[in-house]
């Protein structure tokens, strides 16, 4: 079991190395280097800029050696907490994103737990109840829930907000609370903010765990321990809850590697939508603006985060099925 | 011991005999058949390609390029079927406007005294059937000085419903396109690895779990920032294609490993290795056609993704711009939540691309019942 661990760690770590080098060629890809865009930028503006200035920016990022050296001194900068110097912002890139970051892995995390307390218990529902008029109403919304792109529902919703209830969302914070410190109050007014992003976010994640999750239980309940367990009289509850409700739900627990990065891709461009301080929208405008270092920080640690996520789910799953932990002890 | 097996011939009945000789294709087909709502999907499906991107400008009312500054915003004209009380033959009355006193903002009124009948197969604007035959004539317009704008105009008088119908050609194919690129790198990639397993399975196995425990969208906007804006549409058009299967490949290369481990242990594939087959041929003779359903279950079930990729990408400002013409692409004007409230009909674009992805929902899952006909 520990080295099954320390093996998924190490393997993450070089996962983790190999996405350095692919984040950093990315931010590499656009025609001509950000300093040239930057400096264009700022003299399209009419603000001079000297040679000076250039010469000691180039210095100052290494602009002037090879690629490999960059990148190794991107790395290693990186792996001391530095991410670099933002060139729109004139600011540390880890000032820059530190709390968008938590905001980010916040609401992805509150998502995902919403999305696994509201979806499991329906999908259990929609399994045992086929055919009922509750399935088909949740097969509906499931359907639904995975054609609808987070963008647009976000978009709805503003709307309707806005037409009906003279609403008007976005952002986390009212404005008085944008700029304060963190407060008891603080975090009220956020979690106020907070119940239309999450929807927005959690739909698609919802629809798809519930068709999973009576997908699994309905291949589970029509085997025959199912009928044995019943036929001799335990109750219904305790059957279902005992028996094919801890198989069915592996399916289910393993796909939290893939749900993971599939709410941090709609929470991406959900936090666009309806602008939220998270990395969503500054990753956008960074990209725009070529802002390399704020750019591939980012796409790094967005990525991080969903490879992370599978590892966790890679250990619940083996805390929870015997037959993987098995498996690994051999 | 050799007990004689009772002969099920002998109680078969015609229906039996036909379905114990028919092909797995004619018992895929009939399943397929069976499944309502999939028959639904693809029939809507068919009829989106087929006014979309096969004839857009024979089933549009207006150029859709056209500026009227007569007609900016104008909202959605309803087809009517009754007139002063009565029945009359479908019709549009006409637009007046006039201003708001104080915003000054364009009002329009629905001036009832003008009644445009719709007319079939009306000469309007010249357009090019399948890219190639100079036309014009339009399966429904109004005479002059009429107008129908069937959803609504955007902000600088273009006809929606002529634009919505053209946005289809660059949103449904993209979707296709990028498939079949996936599909051609995934049953490469996915083939060699479950086939010669070994190193190059361990390598294209880390780069598809590399793929999938990255967050797409970041990774998308990441690419086609990177992709130059002063590109001609068609150039960014294939980038964008491109980029999107760069992720969409991994999700099939793993359907194909999993089916060609299963099915390399075969009998059949033993035989042809003794007859000195050579591996691609094994491959692409002997094992692709025995999963060959599956593949196409997932090809449908990848398209959805494709769609609302370029679709987010275009939304944002970073996939296709104007004066390319996607459903995305005419989103982006539904950007600004009081535009939004001001002038609803600018979302109409939005709710085809619902109605396409819930359709290849439909359609995949249906086909995924009907794949395996010997269940």
């Amino acid at each position: 079991m520990l080295s099954y661990i320390i093996r998924r760690i190490f393997y993450m770590i070089v996962v983790l190395l190999v996405l350095s080098v692919v984040s950093f060629f990315i931010i590499q890809l656009p025609p001509g280097d950000f300093l040239t865009a930057f400096i264009e930028n700022m003299r399209a503006q009419g603000t001079v800029v000297s040679e000076e200035q250039i010469l000691s920016l180039k210095k100052y990022y290494g602009l002037d050696q090879p690629m490999y050296l960059q990148y190794l001194k991107w790395l290693g900068n990186l792996l001391q907490g530095d991410l670099g110097q933002s060139f729109q912002w004139n600011q540390p890139v880890t000032e820059l994103i530190k709390e968008r970051l938590a905001l980010t892995v916040t609401i992805s995390l509150i998502s995902l737990v919403l999305t696994y307390l509201i979806a499991i218990p329906i999908g259990i529902y929609s399994a045992t109840h086929q055919y009922s008029l509750g399935d088909y109403a949740f097969t509906v919304f499931g359907f639904m829930g995975l054609a609808t792109p987070n963008f647009l529902l976000a978009l709805v919703l503003m709307f309707v907000l806005y037409k009906y209830a003279g609403w008007s969302v976005g952002g986390l914070f009212s404005p008085e609370y944008v700029v304060a410190p963190w407060s008891l109050a603080k975090v009220v007014d956020l979690l106020k903010h907070l119940p239309i992003p999450l929807v927005v976010i959690g739909t698609a994640g919802t629809a798809w765990t519930i068709r999973v999750m009576r997908g699994c239980l309905l291949d589970e309940l029509k085997k025959q321990y199912v009928i044995t367990a019943r036929s001799k009289g335990l109750n219904e509850r305790s059957l279902l809850i005992k028996y094919p409700i801890r198989i069915a739900i592996n399916p289910v627990i393993s796909t939290i590697g893939g749900l993971l990065p599939t709410i941090i891709s709609g929470a991406t461009l959900t936090s666009i939508v309806i602008s939220l301080p998270t990395i969503g929208p500054l990753l956008l405008r960074a990209l725009r603006a070529q802002d390399m270092f704020l750019a591939g920080s980012m796409l790094m640690l967005l990525s991080a985060l969903g490879i992370i996520g599978n590892l966790i789910s890679d250990m619940l799953l083996v805390a929870i099925d015997p037959r993987i932990r098995f498996e690994n002890q051999e | 011991m050799t007990s004689e097996v009772p002969v099920p011939a002998a109680v078969e009945t015609a229906a039996d005999e036909a379905y114990f000789t028919a092909s797995s294709w004619t018992l895929m087909r009939r399943n397929l058949v069976k499944h309502r709502l999939a028959i639904l999907g693809g029939s809507v499906l068919a009829l989106l390609y087929l006014t979309g991107v096969i004839a857009p400008g024979f089933f549009s009312t207006h150029d859709f390029g056209q500026r009227n500054n007569d007609y900016i915003l104008s909202p959605v004209q309803r087809i009517r079927v009754l007139h002063e009380g009565r029945p009359h033959r479908p019709f549009v009355y006409g637009l007046a406007t006039s201003r708001d006193p104080e915003t000054f903002r364009r009002i329009y009124v629905v001036d009832k005294e003008a009644v445009f009948p719709i007319r079939l197969l009306v000469r309007g604007g010249d357009y090019k059937l399948l890219g190639i035959f100079p036309a014009n004539i339009h399966l429904l317009g109004v005479e002059d000085p009429g107008v129908m704008f069937l959803f609504g105009t955007d902000e600088l008088g273009r006809d929606l419903y002529s634009r919505t119908l053209h946005g289809a050609r660059i949103s449904l194919t993209i979707g296709l396109v990028g498939v079949a690129i996936s599909f051609i790198l995934g049953c490469l990639l996915g083939g060699i690895s479950g086939y010669f397993g070994g190193a190059a399975d361990m390598l294209i196995q880390r780069v598809i779990e590399f793929f999938g425990s990255i967050p797409t969208l970041p990774l998308w906007m990441a690419l086609a920032a990177a992709v130059p804006t002063a590109w001609p549409p068609i150039r960014i058009y294939f980038m964008i294609t491109v980029i999107l299967s760069i992720v969409g490949w991994t999700g099939l290369a793993r359907v194909v490993r999993g089916k060609i481990l299963q099915l390399r242990e075969e009998d059949y594939v033993l035989s042809a290795k003794i007859s000195n087959t050579g591996e691609m041929r094994i491959i692409g003779k002997h094992l692709l056609p025995g999963f060959m359903s599956y593949l196409i279950v997932h090809l449908t079930l990848a398209v959805p993704s494709m769609i609302l990729g370029e679709t987010a990408l275009s939304f944002i400002g970073i996939g296709l711009r104007p004066p390319a013409v996607s459903w995305g692409v005419l989103l982006q004007q539904a950007q600004n939540i009081r535009t939004v409230a001001l002038s609803p009909w600018l979302l109409i674009p939005a709710l085809f691309v619902v109605l396409t992805v819930l359709c290849f929902n439909f359609l995949g899952d249906g086909l995924r019942d009907a794949a395996d006909p010997y269940k």
